[in-house]
């Protein structure tokens, strides 16, 4: 799969609280209107700036705090294409693959903010255009990438009825 | 080679040896919802397609995070949860039991090496008991409560062996406060903590929760706690199931030994808006505080009320400050009836509110206003996490808020000691 889309880029320790405030969680699960607030106390009218398939770039520990799994939703809703960090934190993580959110980890220090991105997924590289240079980054991990492959871990179990880890 | 207590736990739950980096299925023992994300777990849970809770005696929601509902929305969500737990004869613990973190292990259902997940980052807070716990999100949840199974990495470990003794006017708050510090908040990223050392020995069970309840704080899986006698006694009036505690073997392979000395630690702080923005309380100078918080899953606890009413008994809050008191489970609010502890902070002039979250999770409770400062014992002091993100949360121990509560300042509680 081949990915474009411009970089929009964040610090370290982006917490849920960030992505997604907890005031508005009274909103259930209508992650359409959730989406509306997504990043607004880092970028106010983040939703309404960014185009589909766009990505978010971060530093290290993108996801941390709560467990709120309306975080990775909220990302895939506005229409972001995969998010970039240097590294994540666990649940969010996990979080992330089952809702089929891409979350690749590399060194996003090269980055730019507003720079144009092109990512081959198949391949495990990314091109920053703007830049002109390539950043390779690591592979997921095969067992996740069954998850992923299958369209997220409720299809995945669907299919399989259970976990297979050889 | 030998095991450390997340390999263990997760070799017995799994019915394979296992070590750190291998992946596992492992059989969970219990499993916590909350009001809060219960509405999207149930969701999932129906997409994926088994009718019945797979341990539905080992299965509960809590209602703490948003209670009594503040409005519609919420009163809808948790509807939503009140029905599939009709249906599926789960229990509950409803609104004014209290915090999750505080009634799971008050009811008994933490057993010292068992496996548990909650859709709340601070389930690792069980740790405290010998157990293996942690947060999980809304599907992982879904997944534990359909199939009564979960997928886990082993993963490392750190351990933490504390030295010393806590000096006057220095709790297990300031401890975990410290700890972050030292590790940062993402210091722990998949790894698991265990805790050792004479200090941690000399902690109470209260103590030991609240340090492992901030091991999230430093992004571990899990923190841990060996059970010893306390914690038998503390489980003795609470279950009367069997169980076996798991050790760490004196041979086991951690990624990193810590060692830290507390004797000379002195209160701390976490300044906004991230929790390893910690310094002593003695540079912290001319602070105003607008509201305080004693309570949360963290310092909400008999032994955290007792320490703030010991300073506030025949004191006043500062006028113009509020303090707002949430005891962590009813239990707790009628010990501290029992033992004049509430008394003491109605006449100081405090708001106790009902056994729950109360401000902390930002929705209702106290929300602070534009430009305010709260000082809290809770664990998160990210930007809007209180609900404003133009206001600024500030953590600190419970004998710190007590203190900061009669000035109107952050206040040293050492001073009032």
């Amino acid at each position: 799969m081949i990915l474009h889309g411009k970089a929009y880029k964040f610090g370290d320790d982006v917490n849920t609280d960030y992505i997604i405030a907890g005031k508005y969680r009274s909103k259930g699960l209508d992650m359409k209107l959730l989406s509306t607030h997504l990043m607004e106390d880092l970028y106010p009218n983040f939703t309404d700036t960014i185009k589909s398939g766009d990505f978010i770039v971060a530093g290290k520990n993108f996801g941390c705090g709560s467990s709120r799994e309306y975080a990775p939703k909220v990302i895939v809703e506005a229409g972001i294409g995969a998010v970039f960090a240097k590294s994540y934190a666990r649940i969010f993580y996990r979080n992330a693959i089952n809702s089929g959110l891409l979350v690749i980890e590399c060194n996003t220090d090269l980055l730019d903010n507003g720079d144009t991105l092109e990512v081959d997924t198949a391949a495990g590289i990314m091109h920053d255009k703007t830049q002109d240079c390539v950043i390779p980054y690591n592979p997921i991990p095969e067992f996740i990438s069954e998850i992923i492959n299958a369209g997220g871990v409720i299809s995945y179990l669907n299919e399989n009825g259970d976990f297979k880890i050889k | 080679m030998g095991k450390t207590i997340i390999e263990k736990i997760l070799s017995s739950h799994s019915g394979n040896s296992v070590s750190a980096g291998e992946l596992v299925v492992a059989d969970v023992d219990f499993m916590m919802g909350h009001d809060f994300n219960g509405a999207m777990t149930i969701d999932v849970f129906k997409k994926l397609g088994r009718p019945r809770l797979a341990k539905p005696d080992n299965s509960i929601f809590v209602f703490d995070h948003a209670v009594p509902s503040p409005n519609e929305d919420y009163a809808r969500m948790q509807q939503i949860i009140y029905e599939f737990a009709a249906e599926q004869g789960m229990k509950i613990y409803d609104v004014g039991e209290g915090i999750c973190h505080q009634v799971i292990p008050e009811k008994g259902h933490v057993l010292p090496g068992s496996l548990i997940v909650g859709s709340d980052s601070h389930t690792c807070s069980y740790g405290a008991l010998g157990a293996l716990s942690t947060g999980v999100g809304s599907t992982d949840l879904a997944i534990a409560l359909s199939t009564g199974k979960l997928w886990f990495k082993v993963p490392e470990t750190i351990r933490v062996n504390f030295s010393g003794k806590l000096p006057l006017g220095v709790y297990a708050k300031d401890l975990a406060l410290y700890t972050v510090k030292e590790f940062t908040a993402d210091g722990a990223s998949y790894l698991a903590m265990e805790f050792h050392g004479e200090p941690i020995r000399e902690l109470s069970i209260d103590g030991r929760l609240t340090l492992c309840n901030m091991g999230i704080e430093m992004g571990a899986k899990t923190a841990t706690i060996e059970a010893d006698d306390k914690t038998a006694e503390w489980l003795r009036s609470r279950t009367n199931k069997e169980y076996s505690p798991v050790l760490a073997d004196y041979d086991a392979s951690y990624k990193t030994v810590k060692n830290i000395d507390i004797s000379s630690l002195v209160p701390q702080i976490a300044l906004p808006h991230q929790v390893d923005n910690v310094v002593p309380i003695t540079s912290v100078k001319n602070i105003p505080v607008h509201s305080l918080l004693l309570g949360t899953c963290t310092n909400g606890r008999l032994e955290d009320l007792r320490i703030a009413a010991s300073i506030l008994k025949n004191q006043v809050v500062k006028k113009g400050v509020h303090l707002y008191v949430t005891p962590a489970s009813r239990q707790i609010l009628l010990e501290a009836i029992k033992e004049g502890l509430i008394e003491i902070f109605l006449n100081a002039g405090a708001v106790i509110e009902p056994p729950s979250c109360g401000p902390c999770g930002g929705v209702c409770g106290g929300i602070p206003g534009d430009g305010e400062n709260m000082l809290s014992t809770a664990n998160r002091n990210f930007k809007g996490r209180a609900g404003n993100s133009k206001s600024f949360v500030y953590l600190g121990s419970p004998a710190t808020i007590a203190a900061s509560a009669i000035t109107g300042f952050i206040t040293d509680p050492r001073d009032f000691l």
